[in-house]
């Protein structure tokens, strides 16, 4: 599938001529060469447009030719590499040095710069050290995406990319040393100075990943040289300090996170340089992991998959990753990876398997179905079973999934329909630029293919629950109460092109509200640009997940709907959920339901197609002890 | 062969001054640059011949980019819209940067009228702000200003938008060329919190210019 810079169709034959185009073009402006060198040279006509040569574009001088979402990646063989797995992360198996302590040792080379926020250390669902020590190194490591690309750097936790899974339990926390060999050489785009947020933990704001808690910081004199830190993941469910107590909600539970770099302006760079991984919440006695217990979900981990969407852009000579550092729409690659592969198989047993899908972005919108291509017209429904990693109720039959940056959807597809059948994982969102999905949704076969999965597995038996039995996970926390504050945000841009939230722009240091500890808000979001091609965005809000009360997004392509949202959607379906992104579609706003419990300190809410979040949409809010109600804040 | 150096030979040999002089004229580097350094360079940074407010015909890439840290941005001379406000506000970013900037940061703000604004406009303009040394306003032919403007991204998806000088792009590039190290932010966000943006790619700390 090839498009020119418009979004609209070409073939093959015109898409290498632009490429052509793109490098005669780059050529011109690598020479150097001056207006009269060009004009002797016969490559400008005399009012000064680039001539429609063989090989130069004639549309040159009316759009943009640098900047535009043009990758023009080499082929690449689909259906060659197998589905990486990623590898489980191990405990430490010798006692950390220096030992972890509550404050931070900064002399010893910690990068906090705040102390593990009490009551850990006095509170049984907190001891400290927690049971589980954990040793994380960000580093360079190299890897082959594709066959026919070259082995290459990428930027990853313990080297690789995706970085390791995190297999959790509620109730036993966790303490990652979290340590810093990224090089300062950087092949072109990525910052070696990093703060990793756990994509969406109930977790104390020290150890959230804040934008600004980057290490080092060489402006800040106690961290100018850190090389670890130390990060205090509860694992305990929210309310335990508060409204439910002293456990916590259990339909606060949480199944599938991630954890990502969430450094300020660099963050877009230091994802796509390979930057995240899986961080998975069971419990015994409900998402247990084990299809003979609990909620009989398909056992971890071998019927039950994780699965990190990407796509990038490679350099058409070179074949290295590629990132445009002056693109301000968002970006969009036409390599499509799962797990760190381009375009891979998997086998399955004809069974029940969970998939979690993870869109790691940088910017693109999915919306996932199975395609069957020697049946392109059999609509295969499959069960979503959560919403943002969240189980839902109960599993809803489903077409196919949407999801924006840094959503996530756990299906459970029963692959017996099709054994000895192959069949794909195929997106099939329309999308040309990097702003937003068109809202048409491409026929069955004409979209961006995923995943082979290959029905050739032995027959095994299969103890897991049929999503069809209607088997119930967590009720829905109440929405019935009285918000305490009300507030609401205009996501924008301004004249000039500058993203806003309320008319105001990005500060780490600005708090621009405080949320009072152990309280309820309404939270209204609006996406209404004035007069411009459409946006969406994904928002993201820190710490607590929401209920959506009103304008929830439904599939696009549904009905009368295309993208749209309708202002009165009820939250049904898989939108009667638990959730902590919203896709925010064009001239819509919607309405969030929060608690805001147990910890204090500071948290962001930004767009997560991560360009935008560079530039910079985003703020910072506090959770203190007493807060405002400042409803336009 | 440093400055100190080259002044003390003149001082000898006249007809070698010739040579030393194209010598120092070229003794801007011209190692070639790393492939990543070098791939940047070729999609947002071309070389054109813009002419600052003092003046001087500089190449963009060569003169005012490569080995420095840069700041940039887009203004004209006549504006009545976001310009004034975003140059006070780095007027004010400068001093909070203090010398840092013209050694080895610097600050090119790019006219989107270049048919209007000859370098006395911007000086002009230049001076009505107090801006400090380091500080270029630049102009140059129509033609090479759209290809820098279009390069560095400052462009709008709506050509409508795209094609109105009032609505140019607020945002700043700011970057470390021989670091590889590039982000934006917004022109009218707090001075000092560009200013901590920019000290994030001033690397290595303190790092002082060689003269």
């Amino acid at each position: 599938m090839y498009f020119n810079v418009f979004g609209e169709k070409v073939s093959r034959a015109q898409w290498k001529e632009m490429l052509t185009a793109m490098k005669n073009r780059q050529e011109i402006i690598a020479a150097g060469l001056t207006r009269r060198d060009l004009l002797k040279m016969g490559l400008l006509t005399s009012a000064g447009m680039l001539v429609a040569k063989s090989g130069l574009s004639a549309r040159v001088p009316d759009r943009c030719f640098f900047n535009c979402n043009q990758c023009a990646s080499p082929a690449t063989t689909p259906w060659v590499q197998p589905l990486p797995i990623m590898p489980i992360k191990r405990r430490v198996t010798s006692a950390l040095n220096p030992a972890p302590t509550i404050a931070p040792n900064n002399a010893g080379g910690e990068g906090r710069t705040r102390a593990h926020q009490s009551p850990i250390g006095s509170n049984s669902n907190l001891p400290f050290p927690p049971p589980n020590i954990y040793q994380v190194v960000q580093q360079a490591g190299q890897v082959t995406m594709s066959p026919q690309l070259p082995v290459q750097t990428i930027w990853g936790f313990d080297g690789i990319s995706p970085g390791p899974t995190y297999v959790s339990q509620y109730g036993s926390a966790n303490l990652v040393r979290n340590v810093n060999q990224l090089p300062l050489s950087n092949g072109g785009f990525g910052n070696n100075e990093v703060t990793t947020h756990l994509h969406n933990g109930h977790t104390p704001s020290e150890s959230d990943g804040f934008p600004c808690d980057f290490f080092p910081n060489p402006n800040i004199p106690a961290i100018a040289n850190a090389f670890f830190y130390d990060q205090y993941y509860p694992n305990v469910l929210a309310g335990f300090l508060s409204d439910h107590q002293p456990n916590g909600d259990v339909n606060e539970s949480m199944s599938t996170l991630w954890y990502h770099d969430h450094r300020v302006d660099f963050t877009a760079q230091n994802t796509y340089k390979g930057l995240a991984g899986f961080y998975l919440l069971f419990d015994s006695n409900h998402d247990s992991g084990n299809e003979l217990t609990g909620f009989h979900l398909p056992t971890f981990p071998t019927y039950d998959i994780p699965m990190l969407l990407a796509d990038r852009c490679f350099d058409p000579t070179t074949g290295l990753l590629t990132f445009d550092l002056f693109n301000l729409d968002g970006i969009l690659g036409d390599k499509f990876l799962v797990n760190g592969a381009i375009q891979p198989f998997l086998h399955v047993s004809p069974r029940r398997y969970r998939f979690r899908w993870l869109n790691s972005g940088p910017s693109r919108f999915y919306q996932i179905y199975i395609t069957d291509l020697n049946n392109l017209n059999a609509n295969n429904q499959f069960w979503q079973i959560s919403n943002d990693g969240n189980l839902l109720p109960t599993p809803v039959q489903v077409p196919a999934v949407a999801l924006g940056v840094a959503e996530r959807a756990d299906v459970v597809i029963d692959f017996a329909q099709f054994a000895g059948k192959t069949i794909y994982l195929e997106n099939r969102l329309e999308q040309v630029n990097g702003r937003g999905p068109t809202g048409n949704v491409l026929a069955a076969g004409q979209g961006n293919f995923l995943l082979q999965i290959i029905v050739d597995g032995p027959q095994v038996a299969d103890n897991s629950v049929d999503p069809a039995t209607a088997p119930q996970f967590f009720a829905l926390p109440s929405t019935n109460v009285q918000p305490l504050v009300q507030r609401e945000f205009s996501f924008d841009l301004t004249r000039d092109g500058q993203w806003q939230i309320n008319g105001q722009f990005m500060d780490c240091n600005t708090v621009r509200f405080a949320v009072t500890q152990n309280s309820v808000e309404q939270w209204t979001l609006k996406n209404f640009g004035f007069g411009r091609p459409p946006w969406t965005h994904p928002v993201h809000i820190h710490f607590e997940e929401f209920q959506i009360l009103q304008g929830a997004p439904g599939l696009f392509g549904q009905g009368d709907s295309r993208f749209y949202f309708r202002q009165e959607n009820q939250s049904t379906g898989t939108n009667a959920a638990r959730k902590d992104v919203v896709r925010l579609l064009p001239g819509q706003q919607v309405t969030l339901f929060f608690r805001f419990r147990d910890f204090l300190g500071r948290y962001p809410m930004h767009c997560h197609n991560v360009v935008h979040e560079d530039h910079a949409m985003m703020l910072r809010w506090e959770l203190a002890t007493v807060g405002d109600n400042n409803p336009r804040p | 062969m440093n400055r100190k150096e080259m002044l003390a030979t003149l001082a000898g040999a006249p007809l070698a001054v010739l040579a030393l002089a194209r010598e120092a004229r070229a003794g801007k580097d011209e190692t070639p640059l790393s492939p990543a350094r070098e791939a940047i360079r070729a999609r947002y940074f071309p070389n054109v011949v813009l002419t600052t407010h003092e003046g001087k015909r500089v190449r963009f890439f060569d003169d005012l980019i490569r080995d420095k840290i840069a700041v940039i941005g887009l203004m004209y001379a006549n504006c009545q819209g976001v310009c004034p406000a975003i140059t006070a506000n780095l007027v004010k970013v400068q001093k909070l940067l203090g010398d840092r900037v013209g050694r080895d940061i610097f600050f090119y703000s790019v006219t989107v009228k270049p048919e209007e604004d000859s370098p006395a406009a911007l000086k002009a303009y230049a001076e009505q702000f107090h801006v400090g040394p380091g500080w270029l306003f630049l102009t140059g032919k129509p033609d090479d200003v759209e290809l820098l403007r279009r390069s560095l991204g400052f462009v709008d998806p709506n050509p409508e938008v795209d094609k109105d000088k009032t609505r140019h792009s607020g945002m700043l590039r700011y970057g470390n060329e021989a670091l590889s190290l590039w982000a934006s932010c917004q022109g009218s966000a707090h001075a000092s919190w560009i200013a901590e943006s920019i000290s994030w790619v001033d690397r290595p700390k303190g790092k002082r210019a060689e003269s």
